[in-house]
């Protein structure tokens, strides 16, 4: 039946993977993601994983080589971080496009330059678009769950899609937590063989990766957003079922204490913890705040985040990334508002860039942008980036 | 024996009259009047057959074999992009080593072949090849070389030859073409000391597919860099690229020899090599070349050649 163990949460993740049976794992070396496919590395050599470890010369080739493993029919992982996503970035876009449901855990840290190792969401904002299932981990427990429900979910052949568990970096991935480790005949009963819809086989020759000329490119992007979209009731779906079996149930935002908030913080990743102490802090002042996390980040859960929201007077909306378009939000802030534009929805919304490179955010962060966004009075306000020195 | 060597011992060879029928790259492809590449590729997969899968790199055999919805190929064949075929051969290759063993599949004799053009190879692929080739994956290696970037339009690579006049080192007032000498593109293969390593020409064929055959037998990396005339960008008749391949033989330029094991074997010796000056003309490429300039070249090709055959062990 599993068990509950100390352990630290890349191992964890390592574990997870190995619980999945992967067939092929193809990575490059990169802070703070390392520990996962170092013991990924460590789990093949003693035999307790039987797959193929790829350590490749770069993370361009890493993302190359899982295409290619994936295309051949094999169960792919592979982790990364940072600099070593925005290398492999080209091939990313072809991982999604070619439809081969490959699993990836990104230990989320800050882009170059300055040249920094520690923990924000700018690798995760960059890899918004490139068409893959994106998750994010709020603690250890669900950077294991996700692993899990990641490959059920790309491998779904309503699906065949890749998919992205973001973790934080250092701050969840470096973390010693009580993690609950399901037993491998519990993870076999969620999650079947892989059964790719078509593969590199000279039994049965396709040609993939073919010229997409102007008449038939336009339906070729058409097919994979479709696709995108419509992965979302296979997520929840798997998401419920994994919740049938374990016992945690999960969905697209977690809110917490949003029912009767006046304000509401809206954030994404393990700051959502803080938050939530915040809002406790702020609670016992008699401040009605809650707190509404982004758990699917693609799709993006329009309907699931306007739902719990929409009562709020106040939305404090975190980013944890520049936006370096010269306007007045963020990357997370412009999704929010444009859910609210869609819905006619106008309460006072602010929105903070917190947390770059590893800066601290602490509770007393959190009063001060809960105040500054109670004080708004519904006013189009810029982005304020929070605990920086002028 | 080496285990390259010990592979092939009892290899007997295609010859005129035992050539396969089959054609896993097939006519009806859109490559330009007398293509030198898509000839050599063509024979390349003749010699494999049909138990093979094909991962291509960006550029002219991508392009003018898989317009959607067509395919000149009957064999499993995956595009992803330029510079990363030679990775994404690895993880197929891996694939199948872990599938093979794990019961999932059991196709323990598929071959594995990478292709790429001479810029995919010598440019901006060669970090990818490099980290294959040092892994050990047991995979054929093909570089197309067409002495430049063809597929964009006749630009200069580090495998265009000193002096060649390409859209991106076109001869000018100041300009002699191109003014770096040809990547050794073989010989940074054999650095790696993997177990086979060789030339081809498709003017050549059957020491082509032997080659090809022998590389499929071998266990582990092999890499083949094949000659393959681009009468597009070379400004020569499309009627004459086979002539012109046999040519750049005769001359030396390309001298077609094997490494087996690390050990240097010529394939061929040049008995009564043509001057170089009857190579570059029939391509207008090299045609801005003074006299001065010819000789200069014929000298370092004769000393490549002297060179060549001192590691071969055959007298000059």
């Amino acid at each position: 039946m599993g068990k509950r163990i100390g352990v630290e949460v890349s191992i964890a993740a390592a574990e997870a993977a190995a619980l999945a049976d992967v067939d092929v794992i193809a990575a490059y070396p990169i802070t703070p993601q390392t520990h996962i496919v170092e013991h990924l590395s460590e789990l093949v050599a003693d035999g307790h994983l039987d797959a193929e470890f790829i350590p490749v010369e770069s993370e361009h080739s890493a993302m190359s080589c899982c295409i290619g493993s994936s295309a051949a029919g094999a169960r792919t992982f592979t982790a990364t971080s940072s600099q070593g996503y925005a290398l492999m970035s080209e091939i990313c876009y072809i991982a999604s496009s070619m439809r081969l449901p490959i699993v990836m855990t990104v230990a989320n840290r800050a882009l170059s330059a300055p040249i920094s190792i520690w923990n924000d969401h700018a690798d995760m904002m960059m890899s918004r678009d490139t068409g893959w299932i994106q998750t994010v981990a709020e603690n250890g427990q669900e950077v294991v769950d996700l692993i899990f429900h990641a490959f059920k979910v790309g491998e779904d052949h309503r699906v065949l899609l890749p998919v992205q568990v973001n973790l934080d970096g250092f701050i969840l991935s470096h973390m010693i937590e009580p993690i609950h480790m399901p037993d491998k005949a519990e993870v076999d009963a969620y999650l079947p063989p892989y059964k790719p819809a078509m593969r590199l086989d000279p039994a049965h020759p396709v040609s993939m990766g073919p010229v997409g000329m102007p008449d038939i490119y336009t339906e070729a992007k058409m097919a994979q957003d479709q696709a995108l979209r419509n992965s979302k009731a296979v997520i929840v779906e798997a998401w419920k079922e994994f919740g049938d079996k374990f016992g945690r149930y999960y969905k697209p935002v977690e809110t917490y204490k949003t029912e009767d908030a006046e304000t509401i913080i809206v954030s994404m990743g393990s700051i959502s913890e803080t938050a939530m102490t915040a809002a406790d802090a702020l609670r016992a002042k008699g401040k009605k705040v809650g707190v509404a996390r982004i758990r699917l980040w693609r799709p993006f859960p329009e309907a699931e985040l306007f739902e719990p929201v929409k009562g709020a007077k106040n939305l404090v909306v975190l980013d944890r990334a520049m936006n370096f378009s010269g306007g007045d939000t963020g990357i997370l802030g412009g999704e929010v508002k444009s859910v609210l534009f869609d819905q006619n929805h106008h309460p006072s919304l602010r929105n903070f860039f917190v947390g770059l490179g590893g800066r601290d955010i602490t509770v007393q962060n959190f009063e001060e942008m809960v105040e500054k966004a109670s004080a708004n009075g519904g006013k189009p306000v810029p982005y304020e980036i929070i605990n920086v020195r002028d | 024996m080496g285990i390259a060597a010990e592979a092939i011992k009892d290899f007997k060879g295609f010859n005129l009259k035992n050539m396969p029928e089959v054609e896993p790259l097939s006519s009806g492809h859109r490559a330009c009047q007398g293509c030198g590449e898509i000839l050599a590729l063509r024979q390349a997969m003749k010699a494999l057959g049909t138990n093979v899968v094909v991962c291509s790199a960006t550029g002219c055999m991508e392009i003018v074999t898989s317009p959607f919805p067509q395919t000149a190929w009957n064999v499993p064949w995956i595009h992803v992009a330029f510079e990363n075929t030679s990775a994404v051969v690895s993880g197929v290759e891996a694939a199948y080593k872990a599938m093979n063993r794990k019961g999932k599949i059991n196709q323990p004799d598929v071959t594995f072949l990478a292709y790429g053009g001479d810029g995919s190879t010598a440019d901006i692929g060669i970090q990818a090849l490099s980290g294959a080739l040092e892994r050990g994956h047991n995979f054929i290696y093909i570089c197309l070389d067409n002495e430049a970037y063809m597929n964009t339009g006749i630009q200069r690579s580090s495998s265009t030859p000193w002096g060649a006049s390409t859209t991106t080192s076109p001869a000018g007032k100041y300009s002699k073409g191109q003014s770096t000498w040809k990547k050794n593109m073989p010989a940074i293969a054999v650095a790696h000391e993997i177990p086979y390593v060789a030339t081809a020409s498709p003017a050549y064929p059957v020491d082509l597919m032997n080659k090809v055959k022998k590389a499929s037998m071998i266990p582990g990396p092999a890499y083949l860099h094949f000659y393959s005339p681009c009468p597009t960008g070379w400004r020569c008749g499309g009627d004459e690229s086979v002539a012109v391949a046999r040519l750049a033989v005769q001359s030396k330029v390309f001298p077609l020899y094997e490494v087996i094991d690390g050990q240097y074997v010529l394939s061929r010796k040049v008995a009564k090599p043509k001057p170089i000056s009857e190579y570059f003309k029939m391509q207008r490429r090299f045609r801005h070349l003074t006299e001065t300039d010819v000789q200069m070249i014929q000298e370092r090709i004769d000393a490549e050649y002297a060179e060549l055959l001192k590691k071969c062990g055959v007298e000059a």
